[in-house]
């Protein structure tokens, strides 16, 4: 599950997203993953439904928290620039970064200027979706996670397969396993007190020796100059509190406008993601270390990544894929996500979210196979706590996908690049056949009266079914037949009636 | 299109006599029985039902695989079918979340759309909040289990009507199955796109409706049906799924309904 870049100047995650097809086939296959999937969704699921026990004060509160994200999003390139400001009067250094490599680029140089080797990571999506450990690694920088997810899919070579609980694919005895192999002197145990105790001891060594630490931002409050972060570990509060480099990144989307907008939003991410009424650890930092101040980073670092977002800004019905929070509730909530796992989407963020993110970051051309994936069942829509119609935004994805090319502006990369010749004409025939209702009703009675023609087998449908039994006659053919049978009944009445 | 429980924000039409019924292509060519039995069932509580000649499908195949002109003028083909101020009743929660909710953005600007989209009702909605219906019971004792479409539940708020309709039957106890709210795998063209994923999502839904250790299932979707019944047939199982028309029907009328 390494995934390795292919094309120079492209996301790696492109190719392993191109590969989603048969990504799915290896790991519906593979009952252990389905089972750990299944168990860990169904245990996530309860524990949302229990947080939120009264469903009135849940729909006020994403109502609340939607119009905080919309109204921060409107106001977005404003809101950047305030941001800035605030962060940069409080010693905090920003910098913008179109894509990844540039992203890279500026972590990297920071960590070159203060000479540092060593790097410890909170759990940072936004540091997957730039590949960073990769990049530093080629440059001889150790990087460390510190989250115990994190840590544990790096030490299995591995990605995270869920944005919240990086490890939800292993269980104790798959992680039980991996720790014996990889951590010299383990002495093996399925307790999963033991497991944890002894990778929290490999991590404290390094962060006293760490140089620099990176983590992601929850929240960027425009108006103080404030990174909010969320974390249950203490891993976060040690990354940004020990080595005397702090370096955070994260998307534009973050960025929200009052320091009073945190409160409902953070009430609403711990509790839709893992029941918890408040997370363990909230950090809010807001200055490098001061003159009289005893721990804390010399040095804090904004990063602030771009990576297709303001290509889903540009869209009016598009930019709500930027209301997201990071919960990760839709993909505990997706009953596709529940059979394939996370890494089968092949992308950073799995699950319905990545769903409708992916496309910007990676092109619609590599993620092509994504919108499709959706039975449109709505559940993720359902429990979004930002409210972002996921189901109507993956119609709208596969719009774009197969529309024709050169038609209307260009909205989003590798637009169109799905469209087939055969499809379009397929749907056109359809198309047709429903709007005059004569040719339909004829197709379908010629239908039902060749019903002894269908095919047992029907591609991939028999595969596990039987195949669709046509009827005798159609529902059209019965009611006319019902309603002539009607109308003789009546008239014979009325001639009753009249020879009276 | 945002998921809302519709049925808390509606006005309901009081003691309607006249309605439509919108068979929905499935039914037409696979589940007859649960359009005829859903016109026997509203005549039989006084109802006057009209079936236009000229309706086809709601176009939501075409719409939900991305092709918006092509199933636009599917959509505008079937608005002229209902010409009279009457609610449309419909026979399944995925047809009628495409009408009543998707025709508003697919059709947008089309006079009279929201008037349009106003009148749809699906079946088992319309027989609880706009008929008030009383049911009276005459079957045997029976367990069975409830699969509401995901449409259905989520778009049109009918999983409650359905499970409502079935606590009038005296003697019907439902049973509630493992994973109840979860998708049954079908998604129309999904289910052929991505074939290996909305098999395993049908495996396992029919696996638990084995499970519940019912007599049959019911549903007011044909489409959910179709899916899982194909995947019990396949595994041999003798657990069917019946359309909600047709099992009220049958109920109310000690098994003697027309058909």
């Amino acid at each position: 599950m390494a995934v390795q870049q292919v094309n120079a100047g492209e996301s790696k995650y492109a190719e392993s997203a191109r590969n989603f097809r048969s990504n799915v086939k290896r790991d519906l296959a593979n009952a252990e993953l389905r089972g750990n999937f299944r168990g860990a969704m169904d245990y996530l699921m309860d524990k949302r439904k229990n947080a939120f026990p009264d469903s009135d004060e849940l729909e006020t509160l994403r109502e609340q928290c939607k119009l905080i994200k919309q109204r921060c999003l409107a106001k977005l390139p404003h809101l950047l620039e305030q941001l800035e400001d605030s962060l940069t009067k409080n010693g905090i250094k920003v910098h913008w970064a179109e894509t990844i490599d540039e992203a890279n680029g500026i972590i990297a140089q920071l960590i070159k200027d203060k000479n540092g080797a060593t790097v410890v990571k909170g759990k940072s999506m936004v540091s997957e979706e730039t590949a960073l450990n990769d990049y530093l690694e080629e440059r001889n920088i150790e990087c460390l996670e510190a989250d115990m997810g994190e840590f544990i899919v790096q030490l299995a070579k591995e990605h995270p397969s869920h944005i919240i609980i990086p490890a939800i694919h292993k269980n104790k005895e798959q992680v039980a396993d991996l720790f014996a192999e990889k951590i010299p002197g383990f002495e093996r145990t399925n307790d999963v007190d033991k497991l944890i105790n002894e990778g929290r001891r490999v991590l404290r060594d390094k962060f006293k020796n760490a140089d620099v630490g990176i983590t992601g931002v929850n929240f960027a409050v425009a108006e103080t100059g404030t990174l909010c972060l969320v974390e249950n570990e203490g891993n976060g509060q040690m990354c940004t509190a020990v080595p005397d480099l702090h370096i955070a990144i994260t998307g534009i989307e973050k960025v929200v406008e009052y320091l009073d907008d945190v409160p409902p939003l953070l009430s609403l991410l711990t509790r839709s993601a893992t029941g918890q009424t408040i997370s363990t650890y909230f950090n809010m930092i807001t200055k490098p270390r001061q003159q009289d101040e005893k721990d804390g980073p010399e040095e804090v670092h904004l990063v602030l990544l771009d990576n297709g977002r303001s290509q889903a800004f540009a869209d009016e019905e598009l930019r709500q894929t930027l209301q997201c929070i990071r919960c990760g509730a839709c993909m505990n909530h997706c009953p596709v996500y529940t059979r394939i796992g996370g890494h089968a989407y092949g992308t950073v963020y799995p699950g319905p979210i990545g769903k409708i993110i992916s496309p910007h970051m990676l092109g619609l051309e590599a993620t092509k196979d994504l919108p499709t994936a959706s039975s449109m069942c709505g559940a993720c829509g359902e429990v979004c706590p930002v409210k972002i119609p996921i189901p109507k935004l993956l119609q709208r994805l596969r719009q774009e996908s197969v529309k024709p090319k050169g038609d209307g502006p260009q909205v989003m990369k590798g637009q169109g690049s799905n469209r087939s010749t055969i499809e379009a004409m397929v749907w056109k025939v359809w198309s047709l056949m429903h709007s005059y209702s004569t040719i339909y009703r004829m197709s379908m009675w010629f239908g039902t009266r060749l019903r002894g023609l269908m095919p047992a087998k029907i591609g991939v449908w028999t595969s596990v079914r039987t195949a669709p039994k046509l009827a005798p006659k159609t529902l059209h053919e019965r009611v006319n037949a019902r309603n002539k049978h009607a109308a003789k009944k009546i008239s014979k009445q009325g001639n009753q009636h009249g020879s009276r | 299109m945002t998921i809302l429980n519709s049925q808390h924000l509606r006005n309901y039409p009081v003691n309607p006599k006249k309605v439509y019924l919108y068979g929905t292509c499935l039914a037409d060519t696979l589940f007859p029985d649960s359009g005829i039995d859903a016109i026997t069932f509203l005549e039989q509580q006084g109802i006057e039902v009209i079936f236009p000649m000229g309706q086809t499908c709601c176009g939501q195949p075409a719409y939900n695989s991305g092709y918006q002109e092509e199933a636009k003028n599917v959509a505008l083909a079937q608005i002229k079918e209902f010409p009279l101020d009457i609610p449309i009743v419909i026979l399944s929660g995925s047809c009628g979340g495409m009408m009543r909710h998707h025709y508003l953005d697919l059709l947008k600007g089309e006079p009279g759309i929201t008037e349009f989209c106003d009148r749809i009702y699906e079946f088992t909605e319309f027989l609880v909040n706009a008929l008030k219906i009383q049911l009276n019971d005459k079957g045997s004792p029976e367990k069975v289990a409830l699969h509401t479409s995901c449409a259905a539940r989520r778009e049109m708020g009918v999983h409650i009507t359905g499970q409502k309709l079935l606590a009038q039957l005296d003697n019907v106890e439902l049973v509630v199955h493992k994973n109840e709210s979860e998708c049954c795998g079908f998604g129309g063209t999904f289910s052929v796109k991505h074939g290996d994923i909305s098999g395993a999502m049908v495996n396992d839904k029919s696996d638990s409706l084995v499970e519940a250790d019912v007599v049959r299932y019911i549903s007011a979707d044909n489409g959910c049906m179709l899916n899982i019944n194909g995947a019990l047939e396949y595994k041999k199982e003798h657990l069917r799924g019946e359309h909600i028309a047709s099992y009220l029907l049958s109920r109310v009328n000690d098994s003697t309904g027309e058909g």
